[in-house]
Formats: structure tokens, C-alpha cells, sequence
């Protein structure tokens, strides 16, 4: 009997939202001690800061330019590589509840695996797998998903159609009449993506990922050796936690975030300083992308708007931590705790108000490119535990899963096991993360290349709709930890940023053939 | 209005590729996503419906169907869709292989990276079948 691995990834939640990381706001003591007894990381990178790559990354141990899923509705091959199917192969029980989003929700036509799976009600299908062969989708025997709000294909969704139609209209309808994403916004000051929704916790989908979760614990041989994902949703918007935990945040006792500017003269001037699509944005002049509200403004976001957004995040975040402890009491339960890891992090982050911005897009600041990521190792492994400032990344997971597994790396994994201490990292070589953005809508596309390196973030702009190759941004993160000074064009650090550059290029992944095409909006 | 292209080249002769996708009744035996499709007549002219892999059907205006210029349109009418144009153009190469060309005009902008992504895939199965049929290259 091995190591048992519970993977607990969020979704689009900031590092600062634990209180292990100095978060405020919300109360997190699950999460916390799991960071008190294992390994708490400082830099955590995603390789993209959208959904569908970066989950692709989690689950491949890739690079998006290996994988191939380069933006949202691109999807992620069926037989592509998978860590859970190297544990399944190594007779692992495997499983993955929740937000899975390796193919496109958007699917009129049907044709998208998951949404059909869904659809079948069956666990999992047989599917072709990397390198030949057949096996569970994906490598997981167990799948039943979930998304934000409770429309479309996927299992929550009909699990609350079916035992509570009357609570489906209660959340926020995601997109608007024109399947854009929403810009309309409820609750007390109509931020976009906010409603006060009057669902009943037990039924709101964290609660739903959690118990589903548990559900599939209950069903396992004492002696099963497992890796569960499970993927909660939230904190992704729309911001509409269940309107009987309000109470837990008063929005209007929220102080501002050190990222936002109150005065807009402020805002514009730090704007100004970064490549155009960052003011052109907030201007309502330019929409790369489809994950923020197309008909949204960010110049009209106002300060109570961000406190409202920034107290109904919180207050996802509580449930979720609540609900990991319910998740971690039902192993303990089972007489497992002594061998179970425990890995927390989420696929990329929010804006949340930093420079007047909600939501994500090509934007490398710490905002979307600082993950929290906690490792709480089995406590029969005997690992010491840690606070890791070298840089890692989620490229890195599938390793660490399968080194826990005993199962050891494979060739296509292009990430490392996660160090377990900053020593660790120095001697392994840890150095850098590189994190890439591709987005194409409309005739308008934006191409991004990142390092974090050195306590240095540095973006090269490749030619675009709005950019001619000649832009980036390189910021301090240790005398500019909120990267209001764009110094690309500094003299003084000149070196730095050619050096950065150079290992930027050098290191950049295979790209992944042929080029995979936009199947979807989302 | 968005528009989205999608294109495959074929190595089959072109007449063999129109022959395919200028009859608009087998659409769904080469189009994943389409489960069913029928013709009728209407006063407003030719109307193909198919059904969609999620159970919606679809009405669809047959506009152009030139077997000479080898072009196919037809407009999605009612449901979300304020307004569509869907074009399909096989061109000779004259080398025994063609080039389909599947154009998508549709507001709202969303529908047509909806439709055009499918269409996409459905290019991809087209190849497939005619490819295998005649053992041609990939």
C-alpha cells in the first residue's frame, strides 16, 4: 500500500486570499494548517493564466506550447499525456470531481467528450491514451463534473435540475443573451458577475464538489492506494455565494486592496506605462480575449465595486476551505491521514482590482501570475515541513504526483518534482518559471512569453494586433512587489533584462503539431 | 458580424469533394455534431433541418448551390442566431486535389466561433472519409 494523493485545485483564486499567504479577508484554517505542516510555496507560477491551458499543464506535466491548448476553447486531445493515467496504470484509483475543463463548455453540437460523458451518466468511458492503448478518459475511473452555476451538460448541473430545478435560476447567468460573458452586476453596488444568490448552501456546487468527494472516498477497499482531484469551481466568478453566508464579509467593511489606486489619475498613470492593451482595455477600446465581459468598462469599476467583489471572494474562499476540512475529516475517518498528501492550488489568478482591472487577460503581474500552492506532504513520508521561495510552477505537479506514486517521472513531463525546501530547489537547479499567453479573437491577437527568474518578472511582447515585438514589462518583485514600475526601458537594469531574455528564449518548450485550432469560445 | 474560416485540402479530386458537400442532405454523415438532417420545400425555397447533438434543431436556408463554381450557402434562420452565412467552397488545384474553404458569418460574434469551431472539426472528418476511401495521403 502506497501513498494516497489528494490534489484540491481552485479556480482563479489569488495568493493573498489565505491567511497563510496574509490574507485578511478570509479565514482559512484548514488551508493554514496544512501550510503549518508542509511546505508552503511563495512563487508559485502558472504556465497560463486561463482555464483550459493551465489545467492542461496540471494534468500533462506540459508546457502550453507542448500540449498544445494555446487559449480557452482550444481542446486538450483526448489521448494526450496524463499523470492520473500513470497512476491508474500503477493501480491507483483514480478520480476527478469538479471542474475538470480540458474541452469547451460551449457545445451546442455535443461534441466535446466531457459534456457527452456527462450526458451518458456513466463514471468514465473507454478512450485511446498516450502512447497507444486504451483505458479510462483521461486515466480517471471516476468523473463527475462541475462548472460555475448550474446550466449546460455537466453532472451538477443535472443533479440540480433534476432534485432542485427551482434553485437553477438562482445563480448568476454566466453569459448574456448574446452568449458573451455577462457585464450585467447585482448585489449593492452592480459590480459585473455579482448576485446575491438565494440557493441553499447544501445545494451550491462547493458543497456539491465536497460531497461527491466524500462520496467516492466511502466507496473505496481500506486498502486502495487513490489520487482524487478535486476541483471546486469557485472562486472564479460570477461572485454569487450562497445569500445565507453574507454575513460572513460586510463588503462594506473591506478595506481597498494595496493593487488598486483610488484616484483614476493614478491608475491611468500606471496603465500608461505598460504596453498599450493594458490602458486600451481599461478604456473599453480594445477586447482580446473572451473571459472578461465584453461589454464591460473596467474605467467604471468603482472602489465599493471592488470591495463587494473582493468580500464575496472571500467568502467563496471560506466555503471552500470549510469544505476541504469536511473532505480531510472523511479521510481521517477511514484511518488514512497518516498517508495521504494533501497538494492545494488553483489554475491561475484574478485581477480583483490591481490597476482598476476585474477578471484576466494578458496581464503578468502578480494578480493572476501568484498562486498560492500548499504541499502538506503524508506525514509517514517524513518531510520536513517548509516555506519554498524559489520559483515552481503547476508544470510541476504531474512530476510530484508521480514521484509520490513511486511510478518515477516520464520523458514527456517537463516540470520538476516540487522542491521541499529552498535548499532542495538550489540544489536541483529551480530557478525559473516560463508562462505564456496566445489569444486570437476577431482578428486581434496578443502573444506573451514570460520568465520569473531571480525575484524579476519579465514579459516579452511578440508581434500583435496591438504590439510590434518590441514591448515588455520587467518588474522587481523584491523592491516592486505590486509591479507598478514597468522597468523594460530602464538603463540601469538593462543586463538584467538581457539576461532574462536570453534564458527566456533558450528555454522556450517544444510547440506542440500540428497547431491545435479554437473549437469554442470557452 | 464575426467571421471565422476554416480550410482543408484534399487530396481527392474536386469533383469527388463537391459531389460530398453539395448535397445538402448527408451533412450529418460527415459533420460530427449534426445527428439528423432533412429537406423541405418552402415557399421561401430549399430548407435543410438538422438536429444538433445537444437534441436543438436548426432550420437552414438553402441560398446557393452552384454546382459550377462548386459553392455551397446556406443561412440558419430563428433561434439565437440574428444573422448567418455559411459558405463552403471547393477549389481545384488541378493536381487530382482540392481545397474546401468553410467560411462562417454569424452575429451575435459568439455563434461564429460556436459554429466556425465546429466546422473546423467537421473538415477534419470530411478528409478523413474521402481520404481512406481512396487511400490518398493525409
Amino acid at each position: 500500500m502506497g501513498r494516497k494523493i489528494l490534489f484540491v485545485t481552485t479556480d482563479q483564486q489569488r495568493y493573498d486570499t489565505l491567511g497563510c499567504n496574509g490574507g485578511t479577508l478570509s479565514r482559512t484554517p484548514v488551508v493554514d494548517g496544512l501550510a503549518a505542516r508542509g511546505i508552503r510555496y511563495e512563487r508559485a507560477v502558472p504556465q497560463s493564466v486561463v482555464c483550459m491551458p493551465s489545467r492542461s499543464t496540471m494534468l500533462t506535466g506540459q508546457h502550453q506550447a507542448t500540449h498544445g491548448v494555446w487559449m480557452n476553447g482550444v481542446p486538450l486531445p483526448v489521448d494526450a499525456p496524463s499523470v492520473a493515467a500513470e497512476l491508474h496504470g500503477a493501480g491507483y484509483r483514480t478520480a476527478l470531481i469538479g471542474k475538470a475543463h480540458f474541452e469547451p463548455f460551449m457545445d451546442p453540437f455535443g461534441r466535446f467528450n466531457e459534456n457527452r460523458l456527462a450526458a451518458l451518466g456513466t463514471e468514465t468511458v473507454e478512450a485511446p491514451q498516450f502512447g497507444g492503448g486504451r483505458g479510462p478518459h483521461r486515466g480517471f475511473d471516476h468523473l463527475e463534473f462541475a462548472t460555475h452555476g448550474a446550466t449546460g451538460w455537466l453532472h451538477y448541473a443535472r443533479w440540480l435540475g433534476a432534485e432542485h430545478p427551482e434553485a437553477v435560476g438562482d445563480y448568476y447567468a454566466v453569459l448574456d443573451a448574446d452568449l458573451e460573458v455577462n457585464a450585467e452586476g447585482f448585489g449593492d453596488t452592480g459590480a459585473p458577475q455579482v448576485k446575491h444568490n438565494p440557493i441553499p448552501r447544501d445545494w451550491y456546487h462547493t458543497d456539491w464538489v465536497a460531497d461527491r468527494t466524500i462520496a467516492w472516498l466511502d466507496g473505496l477497499d481500506a486498502d486502495d492506494d487513490w489520487f482524487c482531484w478535486m476541483s471546486f469551481p469557485d472562486p472564479h466568478h460570477p461572485w454569487d455565494p450562497p445569500q445565507s453566508e453574507l454575513h460572513r464579509v460586510d463588503w462594506r467593511e473591506v478595506p481597498l486592496p494595496a493593487g488598486y489606486p483610488e484616484s483614476a489619475a493614478e491608475r491611468e498613470a500606471l496603465l500608461d506605462a505598460k504596453p498599450r492593451h493594458w490602458r486600451l482595455w481599461y478604456d473599453g477600446k480594445l477586447v482580446s480575449n473572451y473571459e472578461a465581459p465584453t461589454h464591460w468598462v473596467p474605467a467604471t469599476l468603482t472602489a465599493d465595486q471592488v470591495r463587494e467583489v473582493n468580500a464575496l471572494n472571500a467568502i467563496e474562499v471560506e466555503l471552500i476551505d470549510e469544505a476541504i476540512g469536511r473532505v480531510l475529516a472523511a479521510v481521517a475517518a477511514r484511518g488514512w491521514s497518516d498517508d495521504v498528501d494533501v497538494v492545494v492550488t488553483t489554475d491561475h489568478g484574478e485581477l480583483q482590482g490591481d490597476f482598476g482591472l476585474l477578471f484576466k487577460g494578458p496581464y503578468h503581474t502578480d494578480g493572476l501570475m501568484r498562486l498560492p500552492l500548499i504541499w502538506a506532504p503524508a506525514p509517514s513520508a517524513g518531510i520536513t515541513p517548509a516555506t519554498v521561495t524559489a520559483p515552481v510552477g503547476l508544470v510541476d505537479l504531474a512530476p510530484t504526483f508521480a514521484a509520490i506514486a513511486g511510478t518515477g517521472g516520464r520523458d514527456w513531463m517537463q516540470g520538476t518534482e516540487l522542491p521541499t525546501s529552498d535548499d532542495d530547489a538550489a540544489a536541483r537547479g529551480v530557478e525559473r518559471q516560463l508562462t505564456s499567453w496566445d489569444s486570437e479573437l476577431f482578428g486581434v491577437g496578443v502573444y506573451l512569453r514570460t520568465i520569473t527568474r531571480d525575484d524579476w518578472v519579465c514579459t516579452a511582447y511578440l508581434p500583435g494586433a496591438v504590439h510590434d515585438g518590441t514591448e515588455g514589462e520587467l518588474y522587481s518583485l523584491a523592491d516592486d512587489p505590486l509591479q507598478r514600475v514597468n522597468r523594460w526601458d530602464d538603463p540601469s537594469v538593462r543586463a538584467v533584462r538581457d539576461d532574462l531574455l536570453a534564458d527566456l528564449w533558450d528555454h522556450q518548450p517544444v510547440e506542440h503539431e500540428p497547431r491545435l485550432e479554437l473549437e469554442a469560445p470557452v | 458580424m464575426a467571421t471565422i474560416r476554416r480550410e482543408v485540402r484534399l487530396h481527392v479530386p474536386a469533383d469527388e469533394a463537391w459531389a460530398v458537400l453539395g448535397d445538402p442532405a448527408t451533412i450529418h454523415q460527415w459533420f460530427p455534431g449534426i445527428e439528423a438532417s432533412s429537406l423541405e420545400e418552402t415557399d421561401e425555397g430549399l430548407v435543410r433541418t438538422i438536429t444538433l447533438g445537444s437534441g436543438v434543431p436548426l432550420a437552414e436556408l438553402i441560398v446557393t448551390n452552384d454546382p459550377i463554381l462548386r459553392r455551397f450557402q446556406y443561412r440558419i434562420t430563428g433561434g439565437v442566431v440574428r444573422h448567418h452565412l455559411g459558405t463552403i467552397d471547393v477549389i481545384d488545384l488541378h493536381d487530382d486535389s482540392c481545397l474546401v474553404v468553410y467560411s462562417t458569418d454569424a452575429e451575435p460574434d459568439v455563434m461564429a466561433l460556436v459554429i466556425g469551431g465546429a466546422t473546423g472539426n467537421a473538415l477534419h472528418e470530411l478528409q478523413r472519409q474521402l481520404e481512406s476511401d481512396t487511400g490518398g495521403a493525409s
